[in-house]
């Protein structure tokens, strides 16, 4: 009898916490970013992601970010982020996830910039039942090989970019007769180039690919490549190199006198544009994997953004920042709606991922249309302009913005399908 | 292939030798002399890179010479190199010299991730530009070809640095003692040669050629977190290739290394990443001490 007594005693002890962690849960929201903090992409992409997730969740907190976004909190409780260091290769992140989920309780992740992370990281977030906002990872076969419930991502995947890529090209310098290809070797740089050059058959068919090369991801030295490039006299160069790669191709391709007879066309240029500034050779064709930056539209939503942003960090964000912020608008859109819908009460996951299935929304670069993927893959409008120095300071001129299902795939097609096809449906929305 | 392209590969391939055996060279004085396996050189070559991006920013605010820049870049290169390697050697390594050769290569990775991190700590997670000498030398025609005049001043580092470690090797007092280390370290300590010191100056020699690579290669680059990684593979490379502890050996890797991939991303582009383990492979499999390293018999 005593035994059963004290059993019963430590039991409901035991279970005491379990009791009381609900109501404690109620006052906040637990949110896990996961973002490259080290590392080579953590300079380009983590950091301004972060700073991005940083400004979003004090201003979501304190009620501030203009409307329809301007009630207090996710769901009216105010957000707790835990900030996770996406280094270290794709078993690390998938502990990392596990971790916040299962020990720091985290009830939403935003999250993961490397496309081969976002391929690890969404079967397990779809195993622990966990609403999860992939942020800017760019491969498009994350929804296009799966059918995920609990998975989303807002911002555009890699063959929108480079279908812009290609139709910016055409707008700017006409049929030119040749482009060459310097993309590094991993899953985005072969993808953009596959996507890219499938484009071209439809746009441009008699365009010839003059060289395809594909340096190591962080090579540091490309005099090879930038050598093969001249030799080809190809007018145009499209690379999607980033970081510290485009930085450093850039760089070299001036030393080497490689961009007064070639173009470059740099699908993730603005990101490296403000820090190259006057390095950037004037005419280069930047892309900002969106309308991001200097290339988002006049609305007030983005204008705060911009603002608040340089206010914040005294830089100018740039497209990772924003890749971030939508997310965390979708992520508030999202609990706000299924809080809503759920009477007040702190809605479940599956609540929270039928909330933003299908959903159109504005968010801090225009609208976003979660149109692809069963409704969990957004679609969003893309510009591409032309580097220009204005007055000394980083400028983007022939602006032109490509609608979202002018580059886009139609719902029932996979991009590589779609781009085989002749791009079925793009043209009556450009 | 065309004329331009042979002149092409010709020279591509000796930039590119030029920029490996100077990320090579001091790792193999180091394993030549100390048997260290130096995983800590990418940290070297880090930091290096940094310092000299450091320097050019700070001197590019001044109306000094252009021509100084560049004394700017090896001094700061040098010192910031040496401190590194007499810190880790003095404070560190020193203290495993009696351990397993495994447990020292361990501890030099775990000094390249604290240099990585201390990197983060001095300079924060953004990159650094130091494009100004590599703009400032400008470039030139050779043929049909535009050449970059600071690869030249590249491959004119490489055969600077070479000729220095044979002359000091073969002709100096100090050099003649070094190479007795490296044949028999018991039996130089025997014949009365303080190897404790020698381990000292090489360990700091090694080092600052480390970093002296990352400086010299800063205004190619975008200095950014994870270079060093990238580095200490080819590094590797380079010196399986030509012998660990051989700096003839260090030249003809990076020359055999540089020519294989200059040809392959002239003329067959889709192997060029498996040209440069390729051609390491093909040299291990029929010399597995590399081209200039005889095995030697285990002693008991």
């Amino acid at each position: 009898m005593l035994l059963r007594t004290t059993t019963l005693a430590a039991a409901a002890l035991a279970a005491l916490p379990l009791a009381v962690m609900p109501a404690a849960a109620q006052d906040s929201v637990k949110v896990g970013f996961i973002s490259f903090l080290t590392g080579p992409a953590a300079g380009p992409f983590g950091i301004p992601g972060k700073n991005g997730a940083e400004l979003m969740v004090k201003a979501i907190n304190e009620g501030s970010v203009p409307a329809p976004y301007n009630t207090v909190g996710l769901g009216g409780r105010q957000i707790e982020p835990t900030y996770v260091d996406e280094a270290g290769g794709s078993a690390a992140v998938v502990t990392e996830y596990r971790n916040l989920v299962q020990r720091t309780d985290v009830d939403s992740v935003v999250g993961f910039i490397s496309s081969g992370n976002c391929l690890a990281g969404a079967p397990v977030a779809e195993e622990l039942k966990t609403f999860t906002i992939l942020y800017d990872c760019g491969t498009p076969r994350i929804f296009e090989d799966n059918d995920f419930r609990y998975v989303f991502r807002v911002s555009g995947h890699a063959t929108q970019d480079n279908v812009a890529a290609a139709r910016y090209m055409i707008d700017t310098l006409g049929e030119i007769p040749s482009v060459a290809g310097v993309n590094q070797n991993y899953a985005w740089g072969q993808d953009s180039w596959r996507d890219f050059t499938l484009a071209l058959q439809t746009l441009a068919p008699d365009m010839e690919v003059s060289r395809e090369l594909f340096p190591k991801l962080f090579a540091g030295e490309y005099g090879a490549e930038i050598s093969s490039v001249l030799s080809s006299r190809s007018p145009a160069v499209h690379t999607s190199l980033w970081g510290g790669d485009l930085e450093s191709f850039t760089l070299q391709s001036v030393a080497r006198g490689l961009t007064r007879s070639s173009t470059m066309l740099q699908v993730a240029g603005e990101s490296a544009m403000f820090r190259l500034a006057s390095q950037m050779p004037e005419g280069t064709m930047i892309g900002s994997r969106g309308t991001h930056g200097l290339m988002a539209p006049d609305t007030v939503l983005a204008n705060w953004f911009r603002d608040s942003y340089v206010e914040m960090f005294g830089e100018m964000p740039t497209y990772p920042s924003y890749h971030m912020a939508q997310s965390i608008i979708a992520l508030k859109y999202a609990w706000d709606k299924a809080t809503e819908a759920n009477g007040g009460e702190i809605p479940n996951d599956e609540q929270l991922a039928d909330a933003l299935r299908g959903a159109t929304f504005e968010a801090t670069s225009g609208t976003i249309e979660m149109a692809l993927g069963n409704g969990h893959q957004g679609i969003a409008d893309i510009a591409y302009g032309t580097f220009a120095l204005v007055d000394g300071e980083p400028a983007v001129e022939n602006v032109i913005v490509y609608p979202a299902r002018c580059v886009n795939p139609p719902a029932d097609m996979k991009s590589v399908e779609w781009l085989e096809a002749g791009m079925p449906g793009a043209e009556e929305h450009c | 292939m065309d004329m331009m392209t042979a002149q092409f590969i010709l020279m591509d391939g000796l930039v590119y030798a030029a920029y490996l055996f100077i990320v090579a060279v001091g790792l193999s004085l180091i394993f030549g002399v100390m048997k260290i396996l130096n995983v800590a050189h990418g940290g070297c070559y880090a930091f290096g890179a940094y310092a000299a991006a450091t320097a050019i920013g700070l001197y590019a605010q001044t109306d000094l010479p252009i021509a100084g820049m560049f004394l700017a870049l090896v001094v700061a290169a040098l010192a910031v190199g040496a401190l590194i390697g007499l810190v880790l050697e003095r404070g560190v390594l020193r203290l495993f010299y009696d351990r397993d050769e495994v447990i020292i290569v361990l501890v030099t990775y775990a000094a390249f991730l604290i240099l990585e991190d201390l990197l983060i700590v001095i300079w924060g997670t953004g990159s650094l530009l130091a494009y100004q000498p590599m703009l400032a030398a400008g470039n030139m025609f050779i043929g049909n070809m535009i050449i970059s005049n600071y690869d030249l001043i590249l491959i004119g580092a490489a055969v600077l640095i070479a000729l220095l470690m044979w002359i000091v090797l073969t002709q100096s007092r100090v050099g003649r003692l070094l190479v007795a280390v490296i044949h028999d370290r018991e039996m130089a300590a025997a014949m009365g040669i303080n190897v404790a010191t020698m381990f000292v100056v090489t360990f700091a020699v090694g080092a600052a050629l480390g970093a002296l690579g990352g400086a010299l290669m800063a205004p190619k680059i975008s200095v950014s977190l994870g270079i060093g990684v990238e580095v200490i593979v080819l590094a590797f490379a380079v010196v399986a290739v030509g012998g660990l502890g051989s700096i003839q050996g260090a030249i003809v890797g990076a020359l055999m290394i540089g020519f294989a991939r200059a040809f392959a991303v002239h003329l067959l582009p889709e192997v060029e990443l498996f040209v440069i383990y390729g051609v390491m492979a093909l040299v291990l499999a029929f010399r597995p001490h590399g081209l200039f390293v005889r095995p030697e018999a285990r002693k008991i």
